[in-house]
């Protein structure tokens, strides 16, 4: 049997620490482009490049003054992808995640967002924790991390439906269209829209925010599904809610779905929606 | 896309009237925040007869709770939230003199009805342009309840602070004038429900 490889916790804290700095400051450089291109190419209305004009402004500010992008830092999410062979030296996961988290939030003077307690009191935590952390266990003896601070704005406006066997792709596609006109301007468009289809309801949901971190103009490996995507992101811009939902071409930069294997008699679709700042940072340790 | 005009808080009748969904324009003056604890703490203030942290009459409300200030700036980001979630208690505050809102997204017909009853207006920041909109914030203190934290009412003084008049003081609402321009499928529905 392979030697154990050993991982100090600090270094994962430190880890979800520098990634949460990184993406609440500066956002992908796929996700810049195509606001640039929507801006200068794509889009028709003259006040729906205003709207892309001040987001790519905005971009730049934050970046140059290390401010946040938005003033809703989000909840943090944290991916990790555990190798098997990986021990864990100096404390517990969850905690040292929770700490890079803390640190963040506090050194990075983002919003503390999360409260205690859901539905009574609402107490703010006043720390920005707990995150909310999906693991795996995978081959090998590294670990990833994929952090994204998540914004209220956008995941207020997803939803769920239970699909029966007999509904084919027309139906999902109708039913991301449905949710991006029902969000109207809420979730900040342009928006990017993940789509979790099969599996059980929190599988298809965990596939969903998944999906909202893909980089702009990926496609899925799978060419019906990549036709999916096309098709719905092209039904979702003809609606023409357009940059801030203040009418335009451009509603949506992107359209990711992911699937699983679902059971015979259903599959669940989740459609997560994220604004234009689909932000989000990775490393492997 | 030029800037129709600048206004100045407080806001009178005659300039929310002259206002027309649409426009773009730059505000100056004193704003005060606040969402949803805010919002339910100036309701509960308004039944229970007690006092308010500030007088309505006249002014404008941001819904935002920005990031907290870094050393040596004036307010962290601060870009505007939802704000249908405060639709609820947006008529009582309205009859009360508020003349002006800044946020994003759809008001209920609640509100736009009362809107025009009392001549005010709902102003569009940009959602997530918070570093960008920080910019035109040059004075930020608390005004009430800190232990609210981001949701505390602020004092702001802005310069220039741009938006896009969404919702007049006649009701006309470019949420719904704007993507009917751009929309392509007729079977499809237009971002304003």
């Amino acid at each position: 049997m392979k030697e154990p490889r050993e991982i100090d916790l600090s270094l994962v804290t430190e880890a979800v620490k520098g990634l949460l700095i990184k993406a609440n400051i500066s956002i992908g450089q796929d996700i810049y482009n195509a606001l640039v291109h929507a801006r200068d190419r794509v889009e028709e209305s003259p006040v729906g490049k205003y709207v892309l004009d001040q987001i790519i402004r905005n971009h730049d500010i934050a970046r140059s003054d290390q401010m946040p992008i938005c003033q809703d830092t989000g909840m943090a999410v944290v991916f990790t992808d555990i190798g098997q062979e990986v021990v864990f030296r100096g404390g517990n996961l969850v905690q040292a995640i929770n700490s890079g988290v803390e640190e963040a939030y506090r050194e990075g003077f983002f919003r503390r967002s999360v409260v205690a307690d859901p539905l009574f009191d609402r107490k703010n935590t006043g720390t920005n924790t707990p995150a909310v952390i999906h693991t795996r266990i995978v081959p090998g003896d590294r670990m990833t991390l994929l952090v994204t601070p998540k914004g209220f704005g956008s995941e207020n406006m997803s939803a769920l439906k239970m699909f029966t066997p007999a509904e084919g792709p027309e139906k999902v596609r109708d039913f991301i269209k449905e949710t991006v006109a029902a969000a109207g301007p809420n979730p900040c468009p342009p928006t990017i829209v993940g789509v979790g289809i099969g599996g059980t309801v929190e599988a298809a949901a965990i596939m969903a925010k998944r999906a909202t971190l893909y980089p702009i103009g990926r496609r899925n490996t799978d060419s019906r599904y990549a036709a999916l995507e096309i098709e719905s992101l092209a039904a979702v811009n003809d609606l023409g809610i357009g940059p801030g939902g203040l009418g335009g071409r451009v509603t949506c930069l992107d359209v990711h779905i992911d699937f699983a294997p679902g059971h015979i008699a259903g599959t669940p679709v989740v459609v997560n929606i994220c604004c234009h700042a689909s932000r989000h940072a990775e490393v492997t340790i | 896309m030029k800037y129709a005009g600048r206004i100045v808080t407080p806001l009178t009748d005659k300039a929310v009237l002259s206002l027309r969904s649409g426009d773009k324009v730059l505000i100056s003056g004193i704003i005060f925040t606040g969402r949803d604890a805010a919002h339910r703490r100036i309701a509960d203030s308004i039944g229970g007869n007690r006092p308010l942290p500030f007088d309505l009459n006249g002014q404008v409300i941001y819904y935002v709770g920005p990031s907290p200030t870094p050393p040596g700036k004036t307010c962290g980001s601060a870009g505007p939230t939802t704000s249908g979630r405060m639709d609820p208690f947006t008529p009582l505050l309205l009859d009360l003199g508020l003349k002006g809102m800044i946020g994003k997204g759809t008001r209920s017909s609640e509100v736009i009805d009362s809107m025009v009853r009392n001549k005010a207006v709902y102003l569009g920041a940009v959602g997530g342009a918070a570093a960008l909109i920080s910019k035109s914030i040059t004075r930020m203190e608390t005004v009430a309840w800190p232990e609210l934290g981001p949701e505390a009412v602020f004092r702001m003084r802005v310069e220039d602070f741009p938006v896009v008049v969404l919702i007049d003081a006649y009701g006309k609402n470019l949420y719904e004038t704007g993507p009917r321009q751009y929309l392509r499928d007729p079977a499809g529905r237009p971002g304003e429900e």
